[in-house]
C-alpha cells in the first residue's frame, strides 16, 4: 500500500474514479503513515475515521454511477486553524483547547463537498503567528528533512502552516490546506520541498478561520505538485455571501487550463529582492529559475519594486494591529480556557485566562498591535504603515503593467534548526522579507521546488501574479516544476 | 437664545446642552448577523455564532439597517455619506463578545443635518429653533449584564449585542432642559415617522447620553463638559440638565474645577454621580475593521431611501394649518405622535367623504373632535368604553349627523358614549334613543309662537332695547323642546319673529 501514499491529489481521484484502487484504501494508506508519524507531531488530533467515512461515501457513490466531486476520495490534513465541525479546533492555543467548533469553515466544507476526507488537524505556529511552528503550544513539528552532514538536528517545518507542509512532504497526506498571512503558507512549502499557493486577497473564504489579521489572511492547498494545487484551490475557492471582503467572480478552471508554455509572457526579476546576505545557494536557485523560464519561452524584464524594504515593518504593524484585535474574543467568557483565581473579578479573569492561554508569540503581537493602535502613537505607526500598503500595491501595479509574473526566491535561507531563531525575534521575522510584499497587496503567490541546497534541503522559488490571476501564477510554477526536476524526497526517519 | 438661567452668588450662568441619542434601528435582524432583534425574549436565545464572537465569525452589514440610516438622515435633511466605513471600538468588557464594537468614528453615514424645535413659550423657548445635528453613525450595541441572579456571579444575556443603534449627534445648541426635550421629542417624532425607530424609550429603544457644561453669560467659551451617560427618558434628560447645570454652578462658584468625566444618572434621586474621569477613559484604539469593506451607497439606493419617506412632522403641520385651517395648536397635538395623525386622517376622509365634502371644509370640526371631545368620552366611561368600538366609520357617521343639524354637540357626545358601550350603529342609536335634534321649522316656529305668546312682557322690553332678553326666549323655546331644537334653526325663527 505504500505506493498509494506517493499519489497526489490528480493520480488518487483518478484512479477512485477509475477504480484502480477504492477511496478507503487510500484512506486506510494515510492513516496508517499518519499513525506512525507521531515523530514528527505534525497532527494535533488525528481523525482517521473521518477520512474513511468520506472515501465511503465516495466509494458509494462510484457504485452508484454518481458524478465525483474534484478531491472525490483524497483524504487530506486540515490545518488546525480551520473550524471543523464536532473536531477540536485549538489554532495551536491552550486558550482553545478543547473547544468543539458546531460549525464548519467554509473552506472545508468545500473540499468535503469535493469528496475530501481529513485525515487530522495539522499543527501549526499559534494562531498562525511564526515561521518555524515552535509557536504551537501543542510542541515543535518536525520538518522530515534532514541536512546531508549526518547531525540529524531537527529542523524547523516553516510556518506557520509547519504541520501542514511536515505531513504532505513526509507522505503522511497526499495535500493540505494552509493559510497565508506573511508568507504562511509559501514559506513552508519552500523548507519541506513542496507547492502551496496564497491565492488573490478574497478567493477564498475567510469564515471559519481563526483570524490572525482579516486583511491578510488567505487559505490556500499545499501538495506535491502545481496541478494538485490548482485542483484543490478550485475546490477551495469561491464567493462566500458570509464573508463581506469574499471575491464575487466565477472560480476559474485553473487545473484544466494549466499550460507551461511561457512564449509571450514576460517575467520581471525584481532587484530589491537581491538584498545583501541572502544565501548564495538561494540566488543560484533564482538563477536557475530565471534560466527555466526563459527556456519555456518568456521574456525576463529586470523590474523595480521600490518599496519593497518597507514591506516588512509595514506588515509587522498592520498584521499585529489586527491580531489584537481580532484576538480579544479569547477572553474566558464564553468559551475556551478559563482561568478564574479565587476571589477574581472580571478584569482578573481576563489577565489571567490570556496570562495562562496566550504563548509568548501571540503576547508579544498583542502587545505590538494594541501599541501601533493606542493614541498618541496610531499615525506614526498604524496610519504610516497603511500609506506603505497603498505604495507597495502601487510598485505592484506599476510591474504588471510591464510583466505578467515576478520570479522572486520564496525564503532568504533553506530551513534552519529548530531553536535556531526562537530567542531572535527579529530574525525569525526576516525568513517572510520575500513573501510579505504579495500578502500586503493581496496578489496570488506559489512557491515551488527548485532544488537542493549544499545541505541537501530543498529550496522554493517564489511566483507572484497580478490581483486574479492565479492562472498566470500557476503556469508560471509548471514551467519551472517541470525543469526543476525535483523529485527528491526526505529519507525516513521517523 | 433662550432665557434658562442659573442664579449663583457671581452672577448668572447660562448651560450649553448637547445630546448623543442612541436609537435602536428598526429591523428584524441584527446590523451584522441574522439573529433576531424582538425584545423580551428569553436570554441568549436570540444569539448567532457571530454575535458570541466565535473563532472565524465575520460580520455582514444588514442592508435595511443601512437602509434606515440613511432615511433617518434624509428625513433631517442631513448630508448623507454616499462611502462610510466601520470602524472597531476595542476595549474589554463581559457584555461585549467580540472585544469590540463595530461602529463608525472617521467616516459616518451620514453627516450634517438639523431639525427645528417649535416655539413654546411656557416652556421658556419663545420661538422656532433650529437645532444642528452633527452627524448619524451606525454602530452594534452590546449585551446585558445581570447581577442579581447570583450571589458572587453575573450573568451576560447576548440577545441586544450586535442589535443596530444610530447614534445621533447633536450639536451643542441647546440651552435650557427645556430645549432638550423638545429636541428629544421631535427627534422621536421623526425617527417614528419615518420608521427606522419605535423610539420606546421604556424598553430601551432610545437612550441618550447628556453633554452639559456651563458659563457665566456672555462668555463666549465654552465651559468644561460631563457627559451623563444612558438617560432614557424625556423627563430625565431635562432632570439630569438641571442638576448636572446646578451642580456644576455649585462647584464652580464654590472655586472649584469641572472635571471633563462620564457621569451616570440615578431616576431615584434625580441626581448625576462620577464614573469616571479622563484620566481613566479607555484607550479604545479606533481602527478600520478588516472585516468590512467600505459603505458604498449608488443613486439607485438612495433614490429608493428618499422616495420610501413619508411627509415628516414639519410639513404636515404645515399642510395641518396651511390647506386644511387648523389652528397653530391643533395642528401640533395632531402631529406630535404617528398615532394621533394617523387615526387623525383617516377619520378626515371618512368624514369629507360621508358628508360629501372636502377635507379642508370638515378638518376644523374632525380635529376637534378628535383632540377634544372623542378623548373626553373616552376618558369619562374609564373601563366601559371598548376601544375596539371607535371606529372612522362610527365617528364619521356622528361627525355626518352633527355638520347635517340632525344632531347637537350634546346629543353627539352622548351617541358616542353609547358607541363606545355597545358598539351600536350610531343612525341607529340617534333614532331608537331619541337623540336627535328638531329642524322641522314649522314645529319649531309653533313651539316660538306659545313661548313669545306667554311672556308678551318680555317681548315689550326686548323690542323697546333689551337686547340680551335674547337668551331668555331661546332657553324657554329649547326647554320646550327638551333641548332637542336645532339652535340654528331656533335662533333665525327667534330673530325673524322678534323683529
Amino acid at each position: 500500500m505504500t505506493s498509494l501514499t506517493n499519489l497526489g491529489v490528480k493520480a488518487i481521484a483518478d484512479g477512485v474514479a477509475g477504480g484502480e484502487f477504492t477511496a478507503v484504501e487510500v484512506a486506510e494508506a494515510f492513516n496508517a503513515n499518519v499513525a506512525a508519524a507521531a515523530a514528527l507531531n505534525a497532527f494535533i488530533v488525528t481523525t482517521p475515521e473521518h477520512a474513511i467515512a468520506a472515501a465511503e461515501r465516495v466509494d458509494a457513490d462510484r457504485a452508484a454511477g454518481k458524478a465525483l466531486g474534484l478531491m472525490a476520495g483524497v483524504p487530506i490534513g486540515m490545518k488546525d486553524l480551520f473550524a471543523t465541525k464536532g473536531v477540536q479546533t485549538t489554532a495551536a492555543s491552550h486558550i482553545l483547547e478543547g473547544f468543539v467548533p458546531q460549525y464548519e469553515s467554509t473552506v472545508s466544507q468545500k473540499l468535503w463537498d469535493a469528496g475530501a476526507g481529513m485525515l487530522g488537524k495539522l499543527n501549526l505556529d499559534q494562531f498562525a503567528m511564526g515561521s518555524s511552528n515552535e509557536t504551537s503550544y501543542f510542541g515543535d513539528v518536525a520538518n522530515p528533512w534532514r541536512r546531508n552532514d549526518g547531525g540529524n538536528a531537527k529542523l524547523a517545518p516553516g510556518g506557520s502552516s509547519g504541520g501542514s507542509s511536515a505531513a504532505v512532504a513526509a507522505r503522511l497526506a497526499p495535500a493540505a490546506t494552509g493559510t497565508d498571512t506573511g508568507g504562511s503558507i509559501r514559506q513552508p512549502a519552500a523548507f519541506t520541498g513542496i507547492s502551496g499557493i496564497k491565492p488573490t486577497y478574497g478567493r477564498c473564504s475567510r469564515w471559519g478561520i481563526v483570524a490572525f489579521a482579516s486583511s491578510l489572511d488567505q487559505a490556500g492547498p499545499m501538495a506535491r505538485s502545481v496541478e494538485d494545487c490548482a485542483i484543490m484551490l478550485e475546490a477551495m475557492a469561491g464567493f462566500d455571501p458570509k464573508d463581506s471582503t469574499s471575491l464575487d467572480m466565477p472560480v476559474p478552471n485553473w487545473s484544466t487550463a494549466l499550460n507551461g508554455d511561457l512564449r509571450g509572457k514576460k517575467v520581471g526579476i525584481p532587484r530589491e529582492y537581491r538584498m545583501d546576505g541572502t544565501d548564495a545557494d538561494i540566488l543560484k536557485s533564482w538563477e536557475d529559475g530565471i534560466a527555466w523560464l526563459k527556456d519555456a519561452g518568456a521574456e525576463v524584464v529586470d523590474i523595480s519594486l521600490p518599496h519593497t524594504k518597507y514591506a516588512l515593518p509595514a506588515y509587522y504593524i498592520v498584521a499585529p494591529a489586527e491580531a489584537s484585535s481580532n484576538l480579544a474574543r479569547y477572553d474566558g467568557v464564553r468559551y475556551g480556557l478559563r482561568d478564574l483565581p479565587e476571589g477574581a473579578g472580571l478584569q482578573d479573569m481576563y489577565a489571567a485566562t490570556r496570562a495562562a492561554g496566550f504563548g509568548d508569540e501571540v503576547k508579544r503581537r498583542i502587545l505590538i498591535g494594541t501599541y501601533v493602535l493606542s493614541a498618541g502613537f496610531y499615525d506614526a505607526y498604524y496610519t504610516q504603515a497603511m500609506k506603505v500598503r497603498t505604495l507597495i500595491q502601487r510598485d505592484f501595479d506599476a510591474a504588471f503593467a510591464q510583466v505578467d509574473v515576478i520570479l522572486a526566491p520564496t525564503t532568504p535561507t533553506a530551513a534552519f534548526g529548530l531553536g535556531e531563531n526562537v530567542d531572535d525575534p527579529l530574525a525569525m521575522y526576516l525568513n517572510d522579507v520575500f513573501a510579505v510584499p504579495a500578502s500586503l497587496a493581496g496578489l496570488p503567490a506559489m512557491s515551488v521546488p527548485a532544488g537542493l541546497n549544499s545541505q541537501g534541503l530543498p529550496l522554493g522559488l517564489q511566483l507572484i501574479g497580478n490581483r486574479f490571476d492565479e492562472q498566470g501564477v500557476l503556469n508560471a510554477g509548471l514551467a519551472i516544476e517541470s525543469r526543476a526536476g525535483f523529485t527528491a524526497q526526505p529519507e525516513k526517519w521517523w | 437664545m433662550s432665557n434658562y438661567r442659573i442664579q449663583g452668588a457671581t452672577g448668572e450662568w447660562e448651560i450649553v446642552v448637547g445630546l448623543e441619542v442612541h436609537a435602536q434601528v428598526t429591523s428584524h435582524a441584527k446590523l451584522f448577523s441574522s439573529a433576531s432583534t424582538a425584545f423580551g425574549a428569553e436570554p441568549n436565545s436570540q444569539v448567532s455564532l457571530i454575535d458570541a464572537a466565535m473563532p472565524g465569525m465575520l460580520p455582514v452589514p444588514n442592508r435595511e439597517c443601512i437602509r434606515q440610516a440613511v432615511r433617518t438622515g434624509m428625513a433631517i435633511e442631513a448630508q448623507i455619506n454616499k462611502w462610510s466605513r466601520f470602524d472597531r471600538k476595542n476595549y474589554f468588557y463581559a457584555d461585549l463578545p467580540q472585544g469590540y464594537q463595530i461602529s463608525q468614528l472617521y467616516h459616518p453615514i451620514v453627516g450634517k443635518g438639523a431639525l427645528t424645535i417649535e416655539a413654546d413659550e411656557k416652556a421658556g423657548i419663545p420661538v422656532d429653533k433650529v437645532i444642528g445635528v452633527e452627524r448619524i453613525h451606525v454602530e452594534q450595541d452590546a449585551g446585558k449584564l445581570m447581577h442579581d441572579q447570583h450571589p458572587t456571579m453575573s450573568y451576560v444575556d447576548l440577545n441586544r449585542t450586535g442589535v443596530a443603534l444610530m447614534e445621533i449627534v447633536s450639536d451643542p445648541d441647546m440651552t435650557s432642559p427645556a430645549e432638550a426635550g423638545a429636541y428629544i421629542r421631535k427627534l422621536r417624532a421623526i425617527l417614528r415617522y419615518v420608521g427606522s425607530c419605535d423610539g420606546n424609550m421604556e424598553e430601551g429603544s432610545m437612550r441618550a447620553d447628556v453633554n452639559v457644561s456651563v458659563r457665566k453669560v456672555g462668555d463666549p467659551n465654552l465651559g468644561t463638559r460631563t457627559e451623563t451617560k444612558n438617560v432614557n427618558s424625556v423627563r430625565f434628560v431635562m432632570q439630569a440638565i438641571e442638576h448636572e447645570a446646578q451642580r456644576q454652578v455649585d462647584v464652580l462658584e464654590d472655586g472649584g474645577k469641572i472635571v471633563q468625566e462620564t457621569r451616570l444618572f440615578d431616576p431615584g434621586t434625580g441626581t448625576t454621580r462620577s464614573m469616571r474621569s479622563k484620566e481613566d477613559a479607555h484607550d479604545y484604539r479606533y481602527f478600520p475593521d478588516p472585516d468590512l469593506l467600505p459603505l458604498e451607497l449608488d443613486d439607485a439606493f438612495l433614490e429608493e431611501c428618499r422616495a420610501s419617506l413619508p411627509e415628516l412632522p414639519d410639513a404636515k403641520r404645515a399642510r395641518y394649518t396651511g390647506e386644511l385651517g387648523l389652528t397653530d395648536y391643533n395642528a401640533r397635538e395632531l402631529t406630535a405622535e404617528v398615532e394621533t395623525f394617523a387615526r387623525f386622517e383617516t377619520l378626515l376622509a371618512a368624514t369629507a367623504q360621508a358628508i360629501g365634502k372636502s377635507e379642508a371644509k370638515v378638518a376644523t370640526q374632525v380635529a376637534n373632535w378628535s383632540l377634544s371631545v372623542a378623548p373626553g368620552v373616552m376618558k369619562a366611561l374609564g373601563d366601559e368604553a371598548d376601544p375596539a368600538h371607535a371606529t372612522a366609520q362610527a365617528q364619521a357617521a356622528i361627525l355626518t349627523m352633527q355638520d347635517a343639524g340632525e344632531i347637537s354637540g350634546g346629543q353627539a357626545k352622548e351617541i358616542y358614549e353609547i358607541v363606545l358601550k355597545t358598539g351600536r350603529a350610531p343612525d341607529e342609536i340617534a333614532d331608537t334613543e331619541g337623540l336627535k335634534q328638531q329642524s322641522d321649522t314649522g314645529a319649531i316656529e309653533a313651539v316660538i309662537d306659545d313661548v313669545l305668546a306667554a311672556n308678551p312682557d318680555k317681548v315689550e322690553e326686548y323690542r323697546g332695547g333689551k337686547d340680551k332678553l335674547f337668551g331668555f326666549f331661546v332657553g324657554q323655546t329649547m326647554k320646550a323642546m327638551q333641548g332637542k331644537g336645532n339652535p340654528a334653526v331656533v335662533n333665525q325663527i327667534l330673530k325673524a319673529k322678534l323683529g
